[in-house]
C-alpha cells in the first residue's frame, strides 16, 4: 500500500529528519520525496510504501499528527488510492 | 509521482472546503422478515439487522482512519414497513421499535423505513403505519419515516395529502417542546426512490436485492472554492469547473462505497450524486449560488443558476461512477444551509422561491420551518403543489415541513447538530381547504404534449 505524508510549516533543524524517523517506526519506505523552502517555508511531498497490515495507515497517521502538533506543522497522511481515484479518469 | 497540484487540492479539499462522505447506508430487504405474528417478524427483523449491520459502523470508521476521508453518518434503510407489517394485522408501533432497538445496537444514527407507498391509494398496513408515525417519531430517537403520496404513473393521491397535513402537524405537536424535531425525521415524496441514501427519507426498495451499500457524498464547499478561484469565468466555464469538481468528489464516494462493500461483503449499490450543504460555514449550496453572482439565494436568476448548477453535478458524477441512483442533484434545506437561513432572514428567499427552485434541483421543500398555527389544509396544499411539479417533470420531490409550534414568521427554530436553524417562514394565509377536502386522485400526466 502506498500513501502520501505532505508536510507543511516554518522551516526548522531536522524536520525531514523527524518525519523519516516516524516513517522508519512505522516500517514506511520511502519511495520519492520532493521538497522546497519558500520564504522560510517548508513544504515536503513524500510518498512512501507500506507493508499491508490492519489499521498501519491509521497509526501512521496518528502519529504524524502527534509529530505535527509537537513541532507546529501541518502533517496530513494519505492513501494513495483517493489521488488515484479522483485525479484519473 | 502523483501531481503536486492534485495532492494539495485534495488536501484542502479534505481539510478546509468540508469535503466528505456524508453518509454510508445500508439498504436490508425485511421481505424475509414478513410472517403474520408481529413479534415473530420483529424478531426475524432484529435478527437480520443485527446479522448484516453489527460490524457497519466499525468498518466506516477503519476506512475513515485509514483513507482519512470523513464518513459523517452511518445510517440503516429498510423494506418499506406498511409492506413488512401488513399481513400481522397491524401495529406498526412493535416494528418501529425493534428498528430503534437494533439502530441503537448496530450504532448508526438514523434508520429509515418506517414508511409507506400510498400513491395510488392505502393498502394494508398503510393506514395504521401513518397513523402511527406521529406518537413513533415523538418517542424514538433513530427512526425516520417518509411516505409517498404521488407519482408520474399514477398521480398524486389528494386523501393521502390530506392525512399527511395532519400527521405533520401533530408531529410537530408532539415534540413541541423539543423543536418539534418529530416533523424533521418525516418526508413526503412524489416519486419517491427506492436506493435514496439520505435521511429523513430513505427507504429500502422492494425492487432492491437482499443488501446493499449505498453512498451520499457531499461537498458545495469544494464547488464554491473552485468557483472562487475563477471569478470573472462566464457561465459556461462555470458548468465546467462545477463538473470537474462534482466529478472528484463523486469518485471520492465511489472508492468508500466500493472499500465498504468489500469490507462488509455486500454489493455496492449507487453513489448518489449530491451537494448536500451542513450548516458550517462555507459548506453552502446557497453560497455557490452567490459565487455565481447572485446577490442572496433567491434573487431573480436563483432558479438559473440553480439548474445549470444541478445539471452540471450529474454530468460530472455520471462520469465519476456507472451506478448512480438516489436523490442525485443540489439539495436545498434551508435550516440546515447558512447561506439559506441567511436569505431568509434577509427577506430574500420565499417559500414560493424555494418551490421554484425545487423543479429544477434535487428533493423539494427542505427542513423550512412554518408558523405553528398553519393549518393542515394548507400544509396538504403545499404537498400537492410540491408533489405536482415532481409528477409532471418525471422527478422526485419531497415536503419535510416544520411547523413550529407556539412560534410565528421571523421566529427561530433551533435543531442543532446537522439540522441546523430553522428562521420560520411566511405561509400564504389564503384557504386551500375546499380542494384538499374534494380528496379522490389527481391523474396521472400525459406524456406527450409536453409544454
Amino acid at each position: 500500500m502506498k500513501a502520501v505524508v505532505t508536510v507543511i510549516g516554518k522551516d526548522t533543524v531536522g524536520i525531514l529528519a523527524k518525519v523519516s524517523a516516524v516513517c522508519s517506526e512505522h516500517n514506511a519506505n520511502i519511495v520519492e520525496v520532493t521538497q522546497s523552502v519558500l520564504q522560510n517555508m517548508f513544504a515536503m511531498i513524500m510518498l512512501v510504501e507500506m507493508p499491508d497490515v490492519s489499521d498501519g495507515l491509521g497509526f501512521l497517521s496518528d502519529r504524524m499528527k502527534e509529530l505535527g502538533k509537537q513541532n507546529n506543522l501541518q502533517i496530513h497522511v494519505i492513501h494513495e488510492d483517493i489521488f488515484n481515484t479522483m485525479h484519473k479518469i | 509521482m502523483i501531481n503536486t497540484a492534485d495532492i494539495l487540492e485534495t488536501i484542502s479539499m479534505l481539510n478546509e472546503e468540508n469535503l466528505d462522505i456524508r453518509t454510508v447506508t445500508m439498504g436490508i430487504s425485511l421481505l424475509d422478515c414478513i410472517s403474520d405474528n408481529a413479534d415473530t417478524a420483529c424478531d426475524k427483523i432484529y435478527d437480520k439487522i443485527m446479522h448484516r449491520a453489527r460490524h457497519l459502523v466499525k468498518v466506516c470508521e477503519g476506512i475513515e482512519r485509514e483513507y482519512s476521508a470523513p464518513i459523517v453518518n452511518k445510517r440503516i434503510s429498510v423494506t418499506p414497513i406498511s409492506v413488512v407489517s401488513a399481513s400481522a394485522g397491524s401495529d406498526p408501533a412493535k416494528y418501529a421499535f425493534t428498528l430503534e432497538k437494533a439502530a441503537k445496537e448496530c450504532g448508526v444514527n438514523f434508520i429509515g423505513g418506517f414508511s409507506a407507498l400510498a400513491q395510488k391509494g392505502y393498502s394494508a398496513g398503510d393506514l395504521e403505519l401513518i397513523e402511527a408515525i406521529p406518537a413513533i417519531l415523538s418517542e424514538t430517537e433513530r427512526v425516520c419515516s417518509s411516505v409517498n403520496i404521488g407519482s408520474t404513473k399514477t398521480g398524486i393521491n389528494l386523501d393521502a395529502c390530506a392525512k399527511m397535513g395532519e400527521i405533520i402537524k401533530q408531529c410537530a405537536k408532539l415534540t413541541a417542546d423539543r423543536n418539534c424535531i418529530g416533523a424533521a425525521k418525516l418526508v413526503v415524496f412524489c416519486n419517491a426512490p427506492e436506493d435514496n441514501p439520505f435521511m429523513a427519507g430513505a427507504f429500502h426498495g422492494v425492487g432492491e436485492p437482499d443488501c446493499i451499500i449505498n453512498v451520499g457524498v457531499s461537498g458545495p464547499g469544494v464547488v464554491s472554492a473552485a468557483l472562487k478561484k475563477q471569478p470573472g469565468a462566464n457561465i459556461t466555464t462555470v458548468a465546467d469547473i462545477i463538473k470537474k469538481t462534482a466529478f472528484k468528489i463523486t469518485r471520492l464516494g465511489f472508492l468508500i462505497g466500493n472499500l465498504a462493500s468489500e469490507r462488509l461483503g455486500i454489493p455496492f449499490g449507487i453513489v448518489d450524486l449530491s451537494l448536500a450543504p451542513t450548516p458550517a460555514v462555507g459548506d453552502s449550496v446557497a453560497g455557490i449560488l452567490e459565487e455565481i453572482g447572485l446577490e442572496k439565494c433567491g434573487a431573480h436568476g436563483s432558479t438559473a443558476a440553480l439548474a445549470l448548477l444541478n445539471d452540471a453535478v450529474k454530468k460530472g458524477g455520471a462520469m465519476a461512477s456507472s451506478h448512480i441512483g438516489g436523490l442525485s442533484g443540489a439539495f436545498i434545506p434551508v435550516s440546515e444551509d447558512a447561506g439559506m437561513i441567511d436569505a431568509v432572514n434577509a427577506g430574500c428567499l420565499s417559500l414560493e422561491k424555494l418551490e421554484a427552485m425545487t423543479a429544477v434541483c434535487s428533493v423539494g421543500l427542505d427542513m423550512i420551518a412554518v408558523p405553528g398555527d398553519i393549518k393542515c389544509e394548507t400544509i396538504a396544499a403545499i404537498i400537492a403543489d410540491e408533489a405536482a411539479i415532481g409528477m409532471i417533470n418525471m422527478k422526485t420531490t419531497a415536503v419535510r415541513i416544520i411547523p413550529a409550534i407556539g412560534k410565528k414568521a421571523g421566529d427561530k427554530l433551533n435543531f442543532g447538530g446537522l439540522l441546523g436553524t430553522g428562521a420560520v417562514m411566511d405561509v400564504n394565509p389564503f384557504s386551500c381547504e375546499r380542494f384538499i377536502r374534494r380528496g379522490g386522485l389527481i391523474p396521472a400526466p400525459v406524456q406527450s404534449l409536453r409544454n
